[in-house]
């Protein structure tokens, strides 16, 4: 792991998308931070970095389109496969290549309240929490987008689904409040989700039995939840896609508060989809 | 060293592996012969844990590559069809690379590195990127990969095609380079390819194996042939005569040409009749002017068990020199065949040869 580790972190050096990756950051950063903490005169990073929540959501998928497609394109997933190393190692590998990437970017973000230090009164431990959410924000897109990655060979498609997907997470928490709040609503929104589930399935697999098995192992128990208590489904589905809103448990850190279950839940999303995309990757082998 | 057995690969309907299993002794050199989509590459990424079976093992050292993955891929070095190098390094960085993840120690690893650098003599380009090499130093480059870590067996997926004349006979000399070390498996679809430096061959046709023996072995089946090509001075009735008093005959054809008669004699199953054709002319007083028997060529039970018995056959019936005197005589049917340029049967057409 730690080989595949090394290597990737240099090739993003070598291919300058590490240093355009940083470099962008860096100057929206110094951007938001001139206009809105030296000339607005506010003392609070937190809300430069809230501003530049819409650029990470564009430029995260830039960083992570080549993670996974590109090994498919050169073949150098043969040697992947064929070294003596799992894919859970591979992924990991490649996934923590990309979280230094972007940790060295947070880390350079990271003087920035100590330069507004040398102006004012600053709070730095509101600063630096908010800084540390912002970094686990971006390490739960990064493994969003490389999960994305995994799924094409080809680095433009991983990009825009990548810039899609984070849109999609995005605008989730607006999105929600659009949804009717009813039982039998939110039952539908379910049927929906359990439908697209199979067909997933189908597509990856093209197995008549897997499929059947996963159509009912979600359509069944909902049918049943819904028979026995159907009140208990009223605004679950709007509830549901808001534990979803990847950005909006970033705002919590922006009033000062260090909140504990969101770096959990950062930190089990990012898992999660690393969890998908070591299934992605093995799922290659069966094709 | 390896063994196979039973191994299935299906993708979708289409079976690419038919139940096929063999075993790979130590110290050789194997060649995996087969056409194109013969199901070589199939094989090849199965044994070495790049693509799952759909049934049957796959043991190497004792290790299942499916339950034991990484013991087992550490006895292995592929090349797959593709060199698979990154360009955006040099020889010495990739190779570093794969050391450190096949788990060599860094002091050992800068001493190995080296070794199989020059071994593969892409020493001198060790520092140059690698997508700047020509394709010869980039499979140099892949052969190198898979020499890393010292593994038992080198599993070389097709590791010629593309290469200029001069590149494949570096590249074949490598191969018996390593020969002499390790336990290598190469791939192709070129006869001349596998005869040139395996020992033992496995032909592969549509997923399943036809043919697995030793280089000699197939070789001394080749020979084993019972058609007897003969020209003899004199008159054709007489000759048709002697040969039918021949035991072990089983048919014969005759044409006549100014006086001397050509015969194709096919003799019965294992039969040897050379010996007793000579006696019958040589007391007959009828000079034998030529005999000889038909050789077939590796290349013969290569084309016929790859692609199947009926060319096979019209391969095996047709002498390569003699057309002029018998070619008149013998079945056109062959004239549709696809080979037919190859070994052109009819008069006019020597030019295609």
């Amino acid at each position: 792991m730690i080989a595949i580790f090394k290597r990737e972190f240099r090739s993003y050096f070598i291919n300058m998308s590490g240093y355009v990756f940083i470099g962008v950051l860096w100057l929206f950063s110094g951007i938001f931070a001139t206009a809105l903490n030296l000339i607005g005169q506010y003392a609070a990073y937190e809300y430069a970095l809230s501003n530049l929540v819409t650029v990470l959501m564009l430029i995260v998928p830039i960083l992570t389109m080549r993670s996974m497609s590109e090994d498919r394109r050169a073949k150098t997933d043969m040697l992947l496969y064929s070294l003596p190393v799992s894919s859970t190692e591979v992924v990991l590998g490649k996934y923590f290549a990309m979280l230094a990437v972007w940790g060295v970017a947070c880390l350079g973000m990271g003087a920035t309240p100590v330069i507004l230090g040398m102006f004012g009164e600053v709070n730095f431990a509101s600063a630096y929490g908010a800084l540390l959410g912002f970094f686990l924000l971006g390490a739960a897109l990064i493994a969003v987008c490389t999960f994305v990655s995994s799924l094409t060979e080809n680095q433009l498609i991983a990009a825009i689904l990548g810039i899609a997907s984070s849109l999609g997470l995005y605008l989730l928490g607006s999105l929600v409040g659009m949804i009717p709040a009813s039982a039998i609503a939110s039952l539908i929104g379910f049927a929906v989700l359990a439908v697209i589930l199979t067909a997933i399935v189908y597509l990856l697999t093209r197995n008549y039995v897997i499929t059947s098995i996963v159509g009912c192992v979600t359509v069944i128990p909902l049918a049943v939840a819904y028979i026995i208590n159907s009140e208990a489904f009223a605004s679950l589905f709007p509830k549901t896609l808001e534990y979803l809103a990847l950005f909006d448990r970033f705002y919590s850190f922006l009033g000062g508060i260090f909140d504990v279950g969101a770096i959990v839940y950062y930190i089990s999303f990012a898992i999660f989809f690393i969890f998908l995309t070591v299934q992605s990757f093995d799922k290659r082998r069966w094709s | 060293m390896i063994k196979v057995r039973n191994l299935t690969k299906k993708y979708g309907n289409h079976l690419a592996v038919n139940n096929i299993s063999f075993d790979i002794k130590p110290g050789k050199i194997y060649g995996l012969l087969g056409p194109n989509g013969a199901g070589k590459s199939t094989t090849m990424n199965i044994l070495t844990g790049c693509l799952a079976a759909t049934s049957g093992e796959v043991k190497v050292d004792g290790h299942d590559i499916f339950d034991e993955p990484l013991e087992a891929k550490r006895h292995i070095g592929y090349l797959p069809e593709q060199p698979p190098v990154y360009g955006e390094m040099t020889p010495r960085e990739y190779l570093m690379f794969v050391a450190e993840a096949k788990g060599v120690p860094f002091e050992k690893s800068l001493r190995h590195v080296k070794e199989v650098m020059q071994l593969t003599q892409i020493y001198d380009v060790r520092n140059r990127l690698i997508r700047n090499l020509s394709k010869g130093y980039r499979q140099r480059v892949g052969i190198a990969q898979a020499m890393i870590g010292e593994p038992d067996v080198i599993i070389l997926d097709e590791p010629t095609v593309g290469l200029d004349p001069a590149q494949i006979i570096e590249i074949r000399n490598l191969i018996r380079k390593l020969g002499r070390l390790k336990t290598v498996i190469i791939s192709s679809h070129i006869l001349a390819e596998i005869s040139a430096v395996c020992d033992h061959v496995i032909i592969i046709s549509h997923g399943n194996i036809v043919a697995n023996d030793t280089l000699e072995n197939l070789e001394a089946s080749a020979s084993r042939n019972n058609a007897l090509t003969l020209k003899i001075k004199g008159d054709k009735a007489r000759a048709e005569k002697l040969i039918s008093s021949v035991p072990g005959v089983a048919s014969a054809e005759y044409s006549e040409n100014g006086g001397v008669v050509s015969a194709l004699v096919i003799a019965e199953e294992g039969a040897d009749i050379r010996e007793a054709v000579f006696n019958a002319f040589a007391s007959a007083k009828m000079p034998l002017l030529d005999m000889h028997t038909n050789e077939t060529t590796l290349e013969d039970i290569f084309l016929g068990l790859a692609y199947g018995s009926d060319e096979r056959n019209a391969y095996i019936a047709e002498p390569e020199e003699e057309e002029e005197e018998i070619g008149e005589e013998k079945p056109k049917a062959k004239e549709e065949d696809d080979y037919k340029p190859l070994f052109s049967a009819s008069d006019d057409e020597e030019d295609d040869e």
